[in-house]
C-alpha cells in the first residue's frame, strides 16, 4: 500500500554508468495516475533513469523511490508494483506468447492457476488469444511489442514504465501503443515513458521533463513549455518557390525558410494583427499562398530553444 | 492497489522453490520446442564413443577390453564437457532482454541459474544412460555390482556440477557468445591431457604427473575402479586416493564458484 501520494520521485539521482555520467543530478517527481514524457536525446539518460527506477541499475547518490519505497532498500516492494516495458523486447523467443505470460505470472506469484487465467485474458485483450502458441521469434514487430506491454502488465502494475515504446513500429503499431497508453491511464496507473519522439510526449503526458546531459532542462505541461519558447508562429506556404524570399521579406523579421515545402515560419507576436498584415500584404504584392496559419510553437522548437540542439538530429 | 493481488500464505522459502520450479520448467519448455537440439546433444558424445572405440581403438590394435577401458573415460569427458554447454547457454540466456524482465520482478532470483543447473543436470542423467546404453552394446559390463556403478554414476554427476557452476559464472565473466568460443579451445587439452584414451605411465615423467593430477583423471581412475574396468593403477599418491580426489577437486569447485556465481548474478548490470 502506498505511504505517500507521489509515485515516483527522484532527487538528485547520479548515475556514472560505463565510464560516463548518465545521470549528473536527476530531479524528477511524477504525482499518481498521471502520465510523464520524459523527453530528451539519445544519451541524455532518459533509459539509466528508467532502469533505475525499475530496480535494474543501482543509483550512485541521490534518492529513488516508487510509490515511497526506496529501490535499493526495498527492492522486493518496488519490483511487486511496477510494469516494465523495455527498449528491447524482454521475452523469451523460443517460447509461446502465451508460455511467456503464464512464466511471468507465476513469477509474480500468482498461482499456477491464475497466472493461466491471467495469460488468456491478456492475449485476448491485445488480440494474440489466435497466436498464443506460436514461439515469439515467429512474431512480427507489433505483435512482439503487444505480447510486451501485455507482460509488462501481468498484475496491474501500480507504476508502468514505458522506454521507448514505439521506437521502431510502424504508424499502426505506435497508434496501437498509444491506444493501450491512454486506456490504462483511465484505469489509474501511473506512467512514466521515455520518448525521443516529441508528438508522443505532446499526445499521452500530462507533464513532460525534458532531459539533456542527465539533468532536467525543463519541465511542466506542454503548453507552458511551448510557452517558454515564446509566442506564437506564423507559417506561410507560398504555391511558387521562386516567389518565397520576396514572401519572407514581406513577413516579420526572423523569418526560416524551408524550400522543400515552400514553407516560411516566423514569429507571430500578435496573433491575429500578424495574419491579418501577412494576407494583406502577400494580396498586394501578388503572391499566391496555399496555405496560412497561426499555431503555438511546436515541441521540436521547444526543445532546439531550451537545449541549443536539434532534436531530430541529436536523435 | 494492485487488483490482481499477489498469493497469499507461502514463505519465501515457499516461493525459492516455486520460482525455481518455473525456471526448470521454461527451460524443458524449451527442449519440448526443439527436439532435434536435444537428439543432436545425446548423439555427439555417442559418436566419439563409437569412433575412439572402432577408429582408434582398432589401429591400436587393441583387444576386446579397449571399450571396458575406454568407456568410462569417455563418460567422465561428456561430463566434462558439459562446461562449454553450461556457457553457450547462459551467455546466450544473458544477452536476451527477458533477464531484465526477470530481474525487475519479484521473484527469487537465484532461480534462473538453478533452473539452468537442474536442466544441465536432467541432461546429462539422460546423456549417461545413453552411453552407458551404447558401451553395453560394444563390450562394456560393471562388474562390482549396482551399489558400485551407482557410486561411480554420482561421481560422473558430481563432476557435471563443478562444470555447471564453473560454466555458469565463466559465462558471466566472458559475458559474449564469442568468448565461449577461447573457452571451449581450453577445455579440449584439460580434457584429453588426461588418463582418458592412455594411461599416465606410458607418458614421459612430466607430462605423466600433469595428467595424474588432472581433476578429470580423478574422477576416471575412480569410477573405473568402481566399474571393476581395468586401467592403468599408476604409483602416484593422485592414482592411490582417486575416490577421494574425484569428491574433493569437484567440491573445491563448487565451493569456489557457486558464491562467486550467485553473488554476481545479483549483480549483472551494475
Amino acid at each position: 500500500m502506498a505511504r505517500v501520494a507521489d509515485a515516483i520521485v527522484l532527487d538528485d539521482v547520479h548515475k556514472r554508468y560505463r565510464g560516463r555520467r548518465a545521470l549528473d543530478g536527476l530531479d524528477l517527481t511524477v504525482g499518481r495516475g498521471t502520465v510523464h514524457a520524459v523527453l530528451g536525446p539519445n544519451g541524455a539518460g532518459k533509459t539509466t533513469a528508467v532502469r533505475i527506477l525499475s530496480t535494474l541499475l543501482r543509483p550512485d547518490g541521490g534518492r529513488a523511490e516508487v510509490v515511497g519505497f526506496d529501490v535499493r532498500s526495498e527492492a522486493g516492494e518496488v519490483r511487486r508494483r511496477i510494469g516494465l516495458l523495455g527498449q528491447h523486447a524482454a521475452l523469451d523467443e523460443q517460447l509461446g506468447g502465451r508460455q511467456n505470460l503464464e512464466m511471468f505470472g507465476r513469477l509474480h506469484h500468482l498461482g499456477a492457476r491464475r497466472a493461466g487465467v491471467r495469460a488468456d485474458g491478456l492475449l485476448a485483450r491485445f488480440g494474440l488469444a489466435d497466436t498464443g502458441r506460436k514461439p515469439v521469434k515467429e512474431y512480427s514487430g507489433g505483435m512482439r511489442r503487444r505480447l510486451d506491454l501485455a507482460a509488462s502488465l501481468i498484475t496491474d502494475p501500480e507504476v508502468l514504465f514505458l522506454d521507448e515504446p514505439t521506437t521502431g513500429l510502424d504508424p499502426r503499431g505506435r497508434a496501437e501503443v498509444w491506444s493501450s497508453v491512454r486506456s490504462l491511464v483511465g484505469g489509474g496507473t501511473t506512467v512514466l515513458l521515455t520518448t525521443q519522439y516529441l508528438e508522443e510526449a505532446d499526445q499521452l503526458a500530462d507533464r513532460i521533463s525534458l532531459i539533456d546531459g542527465g539533468r532536467v532542462v525543463a519541465d511542466g505541461t506542454a503548453d507552458t513549455l511551448k510557452a517558454r519558447v515564446g509566442g506564437d508562429r506564423i507559417d506561410v506556404v507560398v504555391r511558387d518557390a521562386s516567389q518565397l524570399e520576396s514572401a519572407a521579406a514581406l513577413l516579420t523579421d526572423g523569418a526560416v525558410l524551408d524550400a522543400d515545402r515552400r514553407l516560411i515560419g516566423a514569429p507571430a507576436g500578435d496573433r491575429m494583427a500578424t495574419l491579418t498584415r501577412a494576407v494583406r500584404a502577400l494580396q498586394e504584392a501578388g503572391i499566391e499562398a496555399d496555405d496560412i496559419a497561426v499555431r503555438r510553437p511546436t515541441l521540436d522548437e521547444v526543445f532546439m530553444a531550451l537545449t541549443g540542439m536539434d532534436a531530430e538530429v541529436a536523435a | 492497489m494492485s487488483a490482481i493481488g499477489t498469493r497469499a500464505g507461502t514463505g519465501a522459502a515457499g516461493w525459492v522453490l516455486a520460482d525455481s520450479w518455473t525456471m526448470t520448467r521454461r527451460e524443458l519448455a524449451h527442449w519440448a520446442r526443439q527436439p532435434v537440439r536435444i537428439v543432436v546433444g545425446l548423439a555427439f558424445p555417442v559418436m566419439l564413443l563409437l569412433m575412439f572405440t572402432y577408429l582408434v581403438g582398432g589401429g591400436r590394435g587393441v583387444d576386446g577390453d579397449h571399450a571396458e577401458f575406454l568407456v568410462p573415460g569417455m563418460l567422465a569427458l561428456t561430463m566434462a564437457f558439459g562446461l562449454e554447454a553450461t556457457m553457450l547457454a547462459v551467455t546466450q540466456d544473458l544477452t536476451k532482454g527477458v533477464i531484465d524482465r526477470f530481474r525487475a520482478m519479484p521473484m527469487f532470483s537465484g532461480s534462473v541459474l538453478v533452473g539452468r543447473s537442474v536442466a544441465d543436470m536432467l541432461q546429462s542423467v539422460a546423456a549417461l544412460a545413453v552411453m552407458t546404453g551404447v558401451g553395453y552394446a560394444v563390450g562394456w559390463r560393471w562388474h562390482n555390482g549396482l551399489t558400485a556403478a551407482l557410486g561411480a554414476v554420482g561421481l560422473l554427476l558430481l563432476l557435471r556440477f563443478a562444470m555447471l557452476w564453473t560454466g555458469i559464472q565463466l559465462a558471466m565473466v566472458a559475458g559474449r557468445p564469442e568468448m565461449v568460443q577461447a573457452v571451449q579451445i581450453l577445455v579440449w587439452p584439460v580434457g584429453f591431457l588426461s588418463n582418458v584414451f592412455a594411461a599416465p605411465e606410458s607418458m614421459p615423467g612430466r607430462l605423466g604427473a600433469v595428467v595424474e593430477w588432472n581433476p578429470m583423471s580423478a574422477t576416471v581412475t575412480a569410477v573405473r575402479g568402481l566399474f571393476g574396468n581395468p586401467g592403468g593403477s599408476g604409483g602416484s599418491w593422485a592414482a592411490a586416493h582417486a575416490e577421494l580426489l574425484a569428491v574433493a577437486w569437484p567440491v573445491a569447485l563448487i565451493a569456489v564458484f557457486f558464491p562467486l556465481a550467485v553473488r554476481r548474478f545479483a549483480r549483472i548490470g551494475g
